[in-house]
């Protein structure tokens, strides 16, 4: 039964699988070509969605609702919201640039590289769509095979290592989730609808354990601070397409986990966790960025900075608000598209060097005037300069902070600042220092492949930083609705928040600084 | 006690497994030994006469037929288990062609001894009295004693058949004391006047709960529950591995077939002792299990002591059966075991098949190195031996997900959310030692100057992977069919 008509989402599951059953029989050139094939389909296909959504509805868009398994009774269910919708298109825009970066980087078993790439985009398309919460945990799940061997068969030296970190810390981090889906099956009247599961209420102690259990899995995957410790290994040793993948696409997952599960299902519990969750959020946004500032390799320091920045976001969703959600859902996408595009750039940097250090690639501007070109754009969209993504995403995020407490703000602005300092520090080395006189042979301008890989990324860097209001109002609907539904929870709070800080808990307090401000 | 018309029919199919397995052995000696293919194909056409009568009962015997004065009931219960153990049979025989050949071992009484041991299985599902059970077990177990020690060019093999031969007597002695206790306090051994004895006597006896702890404990041996786990990984690792297949898979199922029908219809009454006693088995089991497969370099070692921690994951379905309230609270539990022990028959014989095929020179390569870059010779094996592996690990989407996804969920709703939590986080320690198969198989590089490791290939051998593939992957994508099977099945037990 499609109540939405046409199955646009399942189509965009099934194609990539398809392209991956098909790398049996092809040769490594033809697989090449059919993972790209399969990924620009889909993302053919999920484009026309942007338009046909309907910005002022709230409720899911384009479902589809198929009984799977009968007792006890768990749904193929999918369907999109304002929330869903922006990580859904940034997915599926994403994967073609990864078969791109693979293409010349991939030399070794091709047709299984991509058939891993092309299941990861139905499993991460599949956790953003699923509306039925068994089926997100399958999604949740399935996406960790294909990983781990991204990074174990095609990473780099110390990839078993890293393989197998990344494996059992978020396989470890999810567990506990599954025993809270139960829960939530038994006390929210036997269903495994998130709809209606977010409808419902929860005493207030479970929701303290629920939280927590939820809490375990999406924090590794974020990763949130102090589970943070797979993330460079992963990210370092990890082929480039993978980089790009944990870091764009992966990690939203957690951060949209607390948007989807938490924050609706356990509005008590989400409140009075409110103080812990921002002070983690504001360690990893610093913590983050001093360690980036540490970093003689050029991944560890994007993924380092990616430690701060998903912190912008976990802090945006935390605060409860309009704008810090809506902030922190802006700022997924934006960490989507600007770490990708920086793992990007120093994935074709690493094809002409062999080496990810910074000494060892300085001075690229001469040698590489397009490259550096882009590089600059990418690396000012990550400390956030206006006029670029970043930007208004930071800006929303930390409107939603002050509301909730200007000391809160004014740590995280610190993050800002550390960003400028790591970011400027790095640009300066490797854009504009003397080029190492060994290297310059080696060093080719971009070519048309690599040119097609960037530039669509740049583009979007500039769309959403000059007029993000199409995004933005996309999402709106969605946002205003969950808050609504966490305003009226049903259990008395016990929080212990006093009158003053609760206040822009309601969003009330939000009002004169809407989102069309911004985008003028 | 006199014999019925109505008796023989209801126990055709066991007669029949008997019949062919003494038609097997009578001919052993007059078959050429290059015509010994026969024997398999005659079991597994019994095999397929058997799997056609039991799903004939389908639909006359819908309800608990008891047969011979009530020693054995046919009824949806034993049904279910009569059908996996018909499809783990003949997947073992025909596993076992080409690797029996391949070990030089290739007799026909093998074949027998399979089908003697499957007629043992097939009377412990069935047995409503306690003896009947107890006999079915020593067929069973007496069968696998020699098929352990089948092998007797290999000293480990035959120190296995001794090691479980000693262990397992050991095993029925104190099985058999309780079930004399039992008797001593009820009268009887069958089922149902034990329970009506209980239900009189009261369950605070302490004679009776002597009585229970022996048989638990006798059937802890059986399912390999820790601390009653010793001979396992030796015998595991001894036992030709198609013999180990089958003891893994078959023998296990049978043995949690009739423990479960004796404590829910024999000793229902003394559910808050035996669950509490088997909470606490469960849990040291899922941790023994898991903790020390990790150390484990023997591939059938590792699966050894993972197959100990998979009885820990079935058991505690069942703790949770004893400990839901309510009339037919009991059902998802129980149910819930039944559908992991066949869905974790898939993946247990597809690793075990895979484990069969790779040979290094003259001998079995089953030492986890002997895996390595697989995926490069073999991708297609690598991949099987891959999706068995994350299918053990209870990853989806795979059955071994669905498996511990029912395991779970009955556990949650009786209340024992702690525990399923505490075992899903060892189910994720189990990952790490599934995963370094996985590892050894796709991102080591052989090492070149060793002896690279074949694959012995064979129709019989790739239409076992299948149907496990087959399984593994279809089960974990449309469980339904099997979660309504076992979900009916269970009803008739009470």
């Amino acid at each position: 039964m499609h109540s939405g008509g046409f199955p646009w989402l399942s189509l965009l599951l099934v194609l990539p699988l398809v392209g991956a059953a098909a790398m049996y029989v092809v040769t490594e050139s033809a697989a090449r070509w059919i993972a790209l094939a399969a990924t620009l389909a889909d993302l053919c296909i999920a484009l026309p969605l942007w338009w046909l959504f309907d910005p002022q509805a709230s409720q899911m868009q384009f479902t589809e609702h198929i009984a799977w398994i009968t007792a006890p009774p768990i749904y193929y269910s999918l369907g999109l919201d304002g929330i869903s919708l922006p990580l859904v298109l940034m997915t599926v825009a994403i994967m073609p640039l990864c078969v791109l970066a693979s293409w010349t980087a991939i030399t070794t078993r091709v047709q299984g590289f991509m058939a891993m790439l092309l299941i990861m985009e139905t499993a991460m398309v599949g956790v953003f769509v699923a509306l039925d919460f068994v089926l997100f945990y399958i999604f949740w799940e399935a996406m960790l095979i294909p990983m781990y061997l991204l990074i174990g068969v095609w990473g780099g030296p110390n990839r078993l290592y890293a393989a197998i970190k990344f494996f059992l810390y978020t396989l470890a981090g999810s567990v506990l989730l599954l025993v809270a889906i139960f829960t939530l099956y038994f006390y929210g009247g036997h269903t495994f609808d998130i709809l209606a599961l977010s409808q419902g209420t929860y005493p207030a102690s479970l929701q303290m354990w629920l939280f927590l259990a939820f809490f375990a899995a999406f924090a590794v995957k974020v990763p949130m601070f102090p589970f943070h410790t797979w993330l460079p290994d992963a990210h370092v040793e990890a082929p480039t397409a993978g980089s790009v993948i944990l870091a764009s696409i992966l990690l939203k997952m957690g951060t949209y986990g607390f948007l989807r599960f938490s924050l609706p299902m356990l509005p008590d519990a989400s409140r009075s966790f409110t103080p812990i969750m921002v002070a983690l959020s504001i360690v990893a946004i610093i913590y983050g960025a001093y360690m980036a500032l540490a970093q003689v390799d050029l991944k560890k320091l994007i993924a380092y900075s990616s430690v701060s920045h998903m912190g912008f976001v976990t802090l945006g969703i935390f605060v409860l608000n309009q704008q810090g959600i809506e902030g922190a859902v802006l700022q997924m996408v934006n960490h989507g598209i600007t770490t990708g595009a920086l793992f990007l750039c120093v994935g074709m940097i690493y094809e002409r060097t062999h080496s990810r250090l910074i000494a060892d690639n300085v001075g690229l501007a001469s040698p590489m005037p397009q490259y550096a070109t882009l590089l600059v754009i990418f690396a000012l969209s990550s400390l956030g300069l206006p006029g670029t993504n970043s930007f208004v995403g930071e800006f929303l995020v930390l409107v939603g902070t002050f509301l909730w407490s200007k000391v809160a703000t004014a740590f995280a602005s610190l993050g800002i600042i550390l960003a400028a300092a790591y970011i400027l520090w790095m640009i300066q080395r490797v854009v504009f220092g003397v080029p190492l006189p060994h290297q310059l042979p080696k060093l080719k301008d971009l070519n048309r492949r690599e040119l097609a890989t960037l530039v669509p990324l740049a583009l979007l860097v500039f769309w959403i930083g000059l007029f993000p209001n199409p995004l933005v109002s996309r999402m709106h609907q969605s946002v205003n609705s969950m808050i609504a539904s966490m305003s009226r929870a049903k259990v008395a709070p016990t929080t212990q928040l006093s009158a003053g800080e609760a206040a822009p808990l309601l969003a009330d307090g939000g009002q004169p600084l809407t989102t069309e401000g911004i985008s003028r | 006690m006199s014999l019925y018309g109505t008796d023989l029919l209801a126990l055709l199919p066991e007669l029949i497994v008997v019949a062919a397995a003494c038609l097997v052995i009578a001919l052993d000696p007059i078959t050429p030994a290059s015509r010994r293919d026969l024997l398999a194909w005659l079991s597994l056409g019994a095999l397929a006469l058997c799997l056609g009568l039991t799903g004939g009962q389908i639909s006359t015997l819908n309800v608990r037929v008891s047969a011979f004065s009530d020693l054995v009931v046919i009824d949806a219960y034993a049904r279910f288990w009569k059908v996996l153990l018909y499809g783990v049979t003949g997947l073992t025989i025909l596993m076992s062609l080409p690797y029996l050949k391949a070990e030089r071992i290739h007799l026909g009484e093998y074949y027998g001894f399979i089908l003697l041991a499957l007629s043992g299985m097939m009377v412990m599902v069935s047995g409503a009295d306690l003896l009947t059970i107890y006999l079915g077990t020593e067929l069973m177990s007496l069968s696998l004693y020699v098929m352990t020690g089948l092998n007797r060019s290999k000293p480990r093999s035959l120190e296995a058949a001794a090691k479980y031969f000693v262990l397992g007597a050991f095993s029925s002695g104190i099985l058999l004391y309780g079930i004399s206790l039992l008797y001593g306090m009820a009268g009887s051994t069958k089922l149902a006047s034990i329970a009506s004895a209980i239900g009189t006597h009261g369950a605070n006896d302490p004679l009776v709960l002597i009585a229970t702890i022996l048989v638990a404990v006798g059937f802890s041996f059986k399912l390999a529950a820790v601390p009653f786990h010793m001979w396992t990984p030796d015998v595991y690792q001894g036992a030709p591995t198609s013999v180990t297949a089958f003891m893994a898979v078959a023998a296990k199922a049978a043995s949690f077939a009739a423990f479960m029908r004796v404590f829910v219809e024999g000793l229902g009454g003394l559910k808050a002792d035996w669950s509490l006693l088997f909470l606490l088995i469960a849990l040291v089991t899922l941790v023994l299990g898991n903790v020390v497969a990790i150390v484990q370099t023997n591939i059938k070692r590792m699966l050894a002591y993972s197959s100990i921690a998979h009885a820990g994951y079935a058991l505690i379905g069942f703790v949770a059966a004893g400990r839901a309230g309510g009339p037919s609270g009991s059902t998802p539990g129980l149910a819930s075991v039944m559908i992991y022990l066949a869905l974790y028959s898939f993946m247990t014989l597809g690793a075990f098949a895979v484990i069969g095929m790779l040979r290094k020179g003259e001998r079995e390569g089953e030492e986890i190195e002997d895996f390595t870059g697989l995926a490069k010779r073999q991708p297609l094996a690598a991949f099987l031996m891959l999706v068995f592996m994350v299918s053990l690990a209870g990853i989806p989407p795979t059955a071994g997900f669905i498996g511990k996804f029912y395991v779970f969920m009955a556990a949650v709703d009786a209340g024992l959310a702690w525990l399923a939590a505490i075992a899903l986080l060892f189910a994720a320690v189990s990952a790490y030692y599934y995963m370094r198969v996985v590892m050894v198989m796709y991102m080591r590089e052989p090492d070149s100057a060793a002896v690279a490791p074949r694959l012995v290939t064979s129709p019989t051998l790739s239409f076992v992977l299948a149907c496990a593939v087959a399984g593994v992957i279809l089960f974990g994508l449309f469980p339904n069919p099997l979660v309504s099977f076992a979900l009916q099945s269970v009803l008739t037990l009470k």
